[in-house]
Parts: structure tokens; sequence; C-alpha cells
């Protein structure tokens, strides 16, 4: 008892003193999913879009798949992204497994469902209000398309966090694909697994109270984004 | 603030009166719910659909505006189908009017825009329109967040501050009070006496009076009557459009 007290006390004096360890992981952990959010929206919103406004044989079919896989196990994408990094597999002499591009690849493949199938609902949701009025300002498919942008640009926001959020807190992919190794593959959950078990919970424990505080923050900003996007919806 | 609105700059168009309806039909599952043998929209004044509710009238604007695709027949605007780059001379009020997520004076310069106004100009076009309709005072409001009243007002004042040929409107004043009703009856009216060739749905029969040169009188999908407002009102030819001047429910 006397060493866990220690050890939180430990994990305050390593946040508050902005500990340079801690720093470093922090860092390649919010490197690694902001990068990963960001390829996975450049393909997986105008893939949103395009099932949004169109229709073609099987379109239900794909919007089933791409909702499904918004619960895509992490240790499933890793072992897939693992096979094919690996020394015998389609893209091993990219000599990417244990990288941070590596990581990279993983997290996008987590977050890119995430990101259409909200993204997918949010516009079709608005097309259905808007294309008549969209229609008679005369706009073409790619204007139209780009005013629901815009008009829903607070929910999608909020599509893009939800995504941030799965893929800074999943631990399954990353340690699998990074290996956990330090100063160049170790982030806030790969570490805290490893400290835990090793016993170092001071680390383990300020670790896991900035995954908290981004947590947090996250929803907090999902929070003032409702806020925002009810403001300027409806009275 | 807002997206760069990059519209194609829509060069004008060749007018698109008159339009024509043919043998216009719609079906749903089973049920006859647009049967139109020959409509003509052309000339000037301000011609009001009336019916009972879902006789089809909304339907009908929607299919003549190019929204809706009949399930044969066709409409032919000045001897072409509707295509997109003639909306600039068309304008229509929704009986659901859907506003823009922004301020009062974007909704109309948005409008402004895409038919190939310049931004400068929009905005300066737009607060005159404002002014006009009495909106002016609200110009930086959310437009979501207007009153009933002021949403329609500015859902017309939108429709109208691109200039159209034609304008339709469906339900304007539906649940809107006295004097919000005589502020849109106004401007109507206004556009009217301006050459404005105008189409409105009336959910009363005393606005298709105080409003309509000619009357169209819709039921279970077709047009039952067409003749000028005294006529109708004064002698209408058909049971259906008796019993419905006469207040009796008519589905
Ligand atoms: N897209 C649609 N699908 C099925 N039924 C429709 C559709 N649009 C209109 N209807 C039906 O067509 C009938 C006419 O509707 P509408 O034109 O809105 O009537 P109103 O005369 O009250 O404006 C109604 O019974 C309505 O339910
Ligand atoms: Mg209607």
């Amino acid at each position: 008892m006397q060493d866990f007290a220690a050890s939180f006390f430990e994990a305050f004096r390593l946040v508050a003193g902005l500990d340079s360890g801690l720093i470093e992981i922090v860092w390649l952990s919010l490197k690694v999913s902001i990068t990963a959010v960001f390829i996975a929206t450049v393909i997986g919103l105008p893939l949103g879009a395009f099932l949004a406004v169109t229709r073609f044989p099987g379109r239900s079919i794909v919007i089933v798949t791409v909702t499904a896989l918004m619960g895509l196990p992490p240790v499933v994408v890793g072992l897939v992204v693992y096979l094919l990094l690996s020394n015998a597999g389609a893209l091993g002499p990219l000599q990417l497994l244990y990288t941070p591009t590596a990581m990279i690849i993983a997290q996008t493949i987590l977050v890119v469902p995430i990101i259409a199938a909200l993204a997918r609902q949010t516009l079709e949701d608005l097309n259905g209000e808007y294309r008549d009025q969209l229609m008679l300002f005369g706009l073409g498919s790619l204007a139209r398309l780009r005013t629901l942008l815009w008009e829903g640009r607070y929910s999608l926001m909020t599509a893009l966090l939800a995504g941030f959020g799965r893929a800074v807190a999943e631990v399954g992919a990353v340690i699998i694909v990074g290996g956990n190794i330090n100063h160049v593959t170790r982030v806030m959950t790969t570490a805290i697994a490893l400290e835990t078990s090793k016993g170092n919970l001071a680390l383990a424990l300020g670790l896991g109270l900035i995954l908290l505080i981004i947590a947090f923050a996250v929803n907090a900003l999902v929070f003032l984004l409702r806020a925002a996007a009810e403001r300027s919806a409806y009275a | 603030m807002h997206e760069p609105v990059r519209f194609g700059q829509q060069t004008a168009t060749k007018p698109i009166l008159p339009v024509t309806a043919e043998r216009l039909f719609v079906r749903r599952k089973g049920r006859v719910l647009l049967d139109v043998e020959a409509l003509t929209i052309g000339g000037r004044g301000t011609t009001v659909l009336v019916g009972p509710n879902g006789a089809g009238k909304s339907l009908l604007l929607n299919v003549m505006a190019g929204l809706r695709a009949p399930d044969s027949g066709r409409v032919l605007w000045n001897a072409e189908p509707p295509n997109r780059q003639r909306y600039g001379r068309f304008g229509m009020v929704l009986q659901r009017p859907v506003l823009l997520r922004r301020s009062v004076r974007a909704n109309v310069e948005y409008a402004l825009r895409a038919v190939g106004t310049s931004a400068g100009q929009a905005r300066a076009e737009a607060d005159r329109a404002l002014e006009g309709a009495g909106l002016l005072a609200l110009a930086n409001a959310s437009a979501r967040v207007l009153s009933g009243g002021e949403m329609q007002r500015l859902a017309l004042t939108r429709a109208l501050a691109t200039g159209p040929d034609l304008l339709f409107l469906d339900e304007p004043t539906s649940s809107l009070d006295p004097a919000s009703m005589q502020t849109i009856e106004a401007m109507v009216k206004s556009a009217s006496e301006d050459g404005m060739r105008i189409v409105l749905i009336a959910h009363d029969l005393a606005q298709a009076r105080r409003l309509g040169d000619e009357i169209i009188f819709m039921h279970r999908g077709k047009i039952v009557e067409h003749a000028p407002t005294d006529r109708f009102f004064g002698a209408p030819a058909s049971p259906e459009a008796k019993d419905f001047i006469a207040g009796k429910i008519l589905i």
C-alpha cells in the first residue's frame, strides 16, 4: 500500500515535471495517432461522402460492412498488418515492421471505417434535407457535396475526434506491429502495459493520467462541437 | 468564415417561360399520385393551386420544377427539359424551406453567388433585398434561429433576390400569424406587379382570392378545374370544386 501511494506521488512528479522520457512517449503517441487520423480522413471522408450521395447495386452491403468494421478488433488489425509487413509478407521489402509507420498504417485501418461510417450517416441525413434546395440553387453534384460538407462541419469533426479517441487508446495493434521498442515505437498504451508488468507503476500511472486527460479533452471538444452544431442548426 | 463559393459562372440562358407539362403521371404502390394531361404556365400573373391535402399540389410543382422525375410524361421549360444551368431564372420556396446553417445575409448571398454574382455585388444586393423584406436588422443573425414568419420571409427573399422569371411558392404562409402572412402576400403581389410569373399553392381560399389571377383546383392527382379566379369561385364547374369551396372535406 505504501508502495502504491509512493507510485502515485512519483507519477504526479513525472507529469508535473515534464519528465523527458514521458514527454517522448506522449509525443510519439500523438504523432502516430494524429497522422493516422489525417490519412484516415483523406480516405474515409470521400468514401463516406460517396456512399451518402450515390445509389448503386450492393450499396447497402457496403454500408453494413463499413459500419461493422467500426468494431474491428485492434489485435486482428495488428496481426494482419504484421503479416503484410513481415519479411514473408507482400510489403515485406519495405522493411516497415517495428517502425512508427507500421503503427500509423495499423491505426489508419482502424480509423477509416469510423470516419467513413459516421460521415456517411451525417451527409446522407443532410442530403435528404438539402437536396431539393441545393438543386434549386442550380448546383452540380460536386458543388452540392461541398456545401453539405460545410453545413455538416461540426458533426464531421466529431467523427474525426471519435477516430482519434479510438486510435490513441488502442494497444493491440500498435504493440504487434510496433513492438514497443524504447525510443522508437513506444507509445502511451504500450508503455503502460509494459511498465505495469515490470512493476514500474509510477511511469505507468503518469502515462495513464495523461491518456485520461487526452480522452477527457477529446470528449470536451466533442461536447463543444455538438453545442456549436445545435446553435447553428436549430434554436 | 464561409467556404469560398466557386460555382461555375452561369451564363444568362434563354427565357424559361412558358413551362409546360405533358401527360404527367406518377404512381406509388398502385396509387395514382399525379395524372395531369396538359398544363401550360406562360404569360403573366399569378396562378393559385388549391385542393385538399394530398391532392398532389406539391408533387405537381416539384415535378414542374425538375426536382422529381415523373414516371411518364415530360416537363419543358421553353421547349427544353429543365437543367441546372437554367435554375438562375427560376425560383422556388419549398413547403419546408431549407435555410443554410449560416447568417441571414449569407443565405441570400449564397443564392446570388450560385447564379454567378460577384462577391461584392452579392453582398450589396443581399442587403438591398433584406431591407425590402424588413430583415436587414437580422442580417447577421443565424438563419436557423429565426421565428417561423421570419424564416418564410427569408426563404422568399432569397428566392426573389436572383430576379427569376418564374417563381413557385408552396404554401408560403401556412402556420404563420396574420401579420407575417400579410407581409409575405405584399411581397408576392409586388413581385407579380413587377412582371414575375408566380405559381402559388394556397392552403386557404381567402388567400387564393386575394392573390390569384387564375385558380387550378386539384383533386386526387388530377387538375379538375383551371379557371379565372372570379369564375372559379362564382361558378365552379365540377361538383368536387363546389364541395371544396363550400368547405366540405374532400379526400
Ligand atoms: N416521394 C413520395 N413517395 C410516396 N408518396 C408520395 C411522395 N410524394 C408525395 N407522395 C404522396 O402523394 C400525395 C400527394 O402529396 P402532395 O403533393 O404533397 O399533396 P399536397 O396536395 O397536400 O401538396 C400524398 O398522398 C403523398 O403522401
Ligand atoms: Mg403540399
